[in-house]
């Protein structure tokens, strides 16, 4: 009997303890959130802005995901979505994924393994130019080791690969890598995008809002709880924070909040969760090498010494940001190398004036003097995230006999400016949309790619960056990985000043928002977000 | 006066050619196009998408053929195609209109309703202390940046009401929307109430040392006669003068005050609009803010007749 009561009991609050959470997740309610600015257009895979991810990712699923519960994006943890199951085969050549029977479309037509070959064809540049689902492909480098895409039935298909590359279900488990329905022409997934996600677009004003509402044929049964998701855009950021404050909206955008702005936030809306994380996001300095005088090593190292990022990040974030080499120091990012070996890379000394001194002899060896200064245009983006680094930047290199000015580019025509070389310093700021070594070497460093906008080329470090590809062993892979940072900043391929944090408030009556710690990109399908009220 | 006005209908056509032409050709002198910018804003720079995207857009064309596609198209009244939407441009411009015509009309409502009176008033109690107190007005109305003045007017509301007067719901009925666009409206306003309440007072002030002023007084009209019917009637003409050009003025008002209040009328969108090089967008909005200021400039000249009997336009 007192085994049958033991049984009983142990039953009883272990159903509680399981059922609790489930009874306490309210379905129903809208989600209010201001959005910063007009999103280009609603196609995730034809933009590289968090102003697209964040409202449109509700909208879709991916084969894979990174575990919405777990704060950092990691290769551990990546779930099943619109794929069940997965298997590498054929030495890791090979990737093979079980579809999910059943999914619909949110017009109702089913979802089949000829949408993902459809995709992911168009993504990497290999697609039907007659049914074109998109006209830009920002991310055509993340499958550039693709050989082929085929489909076995409607429920099985395969990534077949040049040669192994584990970084490849990161890249599919990113908010930028959904699927899309490959029967609705690319103009309306700019506009109105059909997806197979937990909500469906009832519309999507230019300049005006997003309205989103809950998918009721969602294949994750009892998902969403929320009933809709209604954005605002709101351009000026004092009228968003004060429509947050006020209770117009239970969410600010993603890291919309200064540390400074955080304070005002907190006094006038005490109740606010607010949560500060790395955003992936890094600042960084592009130097045009084959531009005299920075074409001379020399000067290129003299300027990277006199570099404080220490100031930077005390001026710009209250001291928040982080700094470390090319990719996201942990315990916030996977990769990156540790903070003791940051601290012994070039830029990152901890006697900054000692690194200036030996920067300014260098400089004046090359007859450069504080009344003979090096004069150049440091260039940057019109907007006030990049200008204000650039201020400081100007101010730090006018210590080691170098005399900035700041050239503002028109924000619309950056990326072509810096693309021509037509730059002699440069201020950057550069999201990276998966912790992945691939994704940001590939992107960002490797002598071949598109975005490699200081021209950086050494066959060393391609070699370096193609063998951490192909290692599967994870910790093998990340000592290569530390080298490839390494080799990057003793070549001052592009100093990184700093990763930077900022935080994101809503209303305590939402629950169950996890923010992932190393990329703003991911994270937002809002299925597991309710609403107490 | 037929004549005049055939002459005047010729020039204002004339004006709007002339604008079309410079709206044009202005536009495609600042850099970068929308191919360049939606490629640009997905942070690569593809050649080959650039220009599959510019010959989709039409952008590879002769630019005197792209004029005429354009002005062709408006005489049929079709707008062309936004780029970024990719709708139909009239689908995406007639929604706003309304709601910035309704603000500009109110703030115009603010600006005459406030303006006049008090600026009769600071004349005729010249150097009281009320007088004193509006020309203190009117200065700060002069000075203070609508920006400011929109953000102080939030920050205010929020702090006392717990609330926020922005646009975040299409208001439902006539008191509503008349509510919501109220503040923003006074907003704009203000600095216009300013100009028009200190030209007022110096118009007033001219006109009540004139001779008939004197004559009217000792024939015995009283205070408000005198005022109103005598004095103000002559003193109106710059007045409506600067109250025309106000109107064209508040185009540049209204587009920090929609965004300070976030209100999704035209101001905005033609900002954006620029941002983005979306041509059709841009090119049409800016012929009807040009044709709205050549007609307010016509109905001012118009005025002027009404108010000043002594005024002929003839031959």
């Amino acid at each position: 009997m007192r085994t049958f009561l033991s049984f009983a009991a142990g039953t009883a609050v272990a159903l509680t303890a399981w059922a609790t959470p489930v009874l306490a997740q309210k379905q129903g309610g809208t989600l209010r959130i201001s959005h910063r600015d007009n999103p280009p257009s609603a196609s995730i895979h034809e933009e590289s802005t968090i102003s697209v991810n964040q409202p449109f990712m509700a909208v879709f699923n991916n084969l894979v995901f990174f575990d919405p519960k777990k704060k950092v994006n990691s290769p551990d943890d990546i779930v099943p979505e619109l794929a069940e199951s997965w298997a590498w085969t054929d030495n890791n050549k090979k990737l093979t994924f079980k579809l999910r029977g059943g999914v619909k479309w949110h017009d109702g037509k089913p979802f089949t393994a000829a949408d993902v070959k459809c995709t992911f064809d168009a993504v990497r540049g290999a697609g039907d130019d007659k049914n074109e689902i998109i006209r830009k492909s920002p991310r055509k480098l993340w499958y550039a080791n693709v050989k082929e895409i085929v489909t076995n039935g409607d429920l099985e298909v395969s990534f077949v690969l040049e040669r192994p590359q584990p970084s490849f279900l990161s890249m599919l488990a990113a908010g930028y890598s959904p699927v899309y329905a490959c029967h609705v022409p690319g103009r309306d997934m700019r506009s109105k995008p059909i997806g197979t996600g937990p909500f469906k677009v009832v519309e999507f004003k230019r300049n005006e809002s997003i309205k989103l509402a809950r998918n009721p044929d969602y294949w994750n049964k009892g998902k969403p709880y929320l009933d809709a998701i209604d954005w605002k855009i709101v351009p000026n950021r004092s009228t968003r924070l004060l429509g947050f404050t006020a209770g117009e909206f239970d969410m600010t955008f993603d890291s919309d909040v200064t540390f400074p702005l955080l304070k005002d936030i907190k006094s006038q809306k005490p109740d606010a969760v607010c949560e500060a994380r790395a955003t992936n996001v890094s600042s960084n300095v592009l130097i045009n090498r084959d531009k005299p005088p920075f074409d001379n090593p020399q000067v290129r190292k003299a300027m990277v010494m006199a570099l404080d990022n220490k100031a930077f990040s005390d001026i710009l974030a209250q001291g928040n940001d982080l700094d470390g080499a090319a990719m996201l120091p942990p315990p916030a990012g996977f990769w990156g190398m540790p903070k003791e070996m940051v601290a012994t890379l070039p830029g990152h000394a901890p006697d900054v004036e000692k690194s200036r001194a030996e920067a300014r002899k260098i400089m004046e060896g090359l007859g450069y003097t504080a009344d003979k200064p090096l004069k150049i245009k440091v260039s940057t983006r019109n907007i006030a995230i990049y200008r204000d680094p650039a201020v400081i930047l100007i101010d730090q290199l006018k210590k080691i006999h170098i005399d900035g000015e700041l050239d503002p580019i028109d924000t619309t025509v950056w990326y072509t400016k810096i693309q021509r070389k037509d730059y002699q310093i440069g201020m950057n700021l550069t999201g990276v949309g998966v912790d992945d070594p691939d994704v940001n070497f590939y992107e960002n460093y490797y002598s071949t790619s598109d975005r490699n906008y200081t021209a950086y080329k050494n066959v060393e470090v391609d070699k370096l960056i193609d063998a951490q590809s192909a290692e599967l062993d994870r910790e093998k892979r990340k000592k290569l990985v530390w080298e490839v940072e390494r080799q990057l900043a003793e070549d001052v391929a592009r100093p990184i000043l700093g990763h930077n944090v900022a935080n994101t408030c809503w209303s305590p009556a939402l629950k169950n928002l996890v923010l992932q710690s190393n990329s703003i990109y991911n994270g937002w399908r809002f299925e597991d977000l309710w609403l107490e009220r | 006066m037929g004549s005049y006005l055939v002459r005047r209908l010729l020039l204002m056509a004339l004006t709007l050619f002339g604008m079309s032409v410079l709206i044009f050709v202005m536009l495609r002198l600042v850099p970068g196009d929308i191919s360049d910018i939606l490629v640009d804003a997905a942070g690569i720079a593809d050649p080959k998408e650039k220009a599959k995207i510019a010959k989709e857009l039409g952008l590879d064309r002769p630019i005197v053929e792209q004029y005429g596609q354009w002005v062709g198209g408006l005489t049929r009244g079709d707008l062309g195609f936004a780029y970024v939407s990719e709708r139909p441009a009239i689908e995406e411009i007639a929604p706003r209109i309304p709601i910035s015509a309704k603000l500009a009309l109110m703030a115009l409502f603010f600006s005459v309703i406030i303006g006049v009176p008090f600026g009769v008033i600071s004349a005729v109690r010249q150097n009281s202390l009320m007088d004193y107190g509006l020309r203190i007005l009117s200065l700060s109305g002069l000075s203070l940046p609508s920006f400011w003045l929109g953000l102080l007017v939030l920050m205010a509301a929020v702090h006392w009401f717990g609330t926020i007067p922005i646009y975040t719901n299409e208001p439902r009925g006539f008191l509503a929307e008349v509510g919501l666009l109220a503040i923003p409206a006074a907003v704009v306003g203000f600095r216009s109430s300013a100009l028009i309440m200190r030209l007022t007072r110096s118009s007033m002030l001219e006109v009540m040392r004139q001779d008939y002023i004197r004559t009217a007084r000792s024939k015995g009209a009283s205070n408000a006669s005198v005022n109103y019917d005598h004095a103000l009637r002559n003193a109106l003409l710059p007045v409506v003068t600067i109250i025309g050009i106000e109107a064209a003025f508040l185009v540049g008002g209204l587009i920090v005050t929609e965004t300070v209040f976030n209100i999704p009328g035209v101001a905005r969108f033609l900002v954006e609009a620029i941002r983005w090089r979306d041509y059709p967008i841009v090119q049409n909005l800016v012929m009807l803010i040009a044709f709205v200021v050549v007609m307010v400039n016509f109905l001012v000249d118009m005025a002027y007749m009404v108010l000043d009997p002594r005024i002929k336009f003839g031959d």
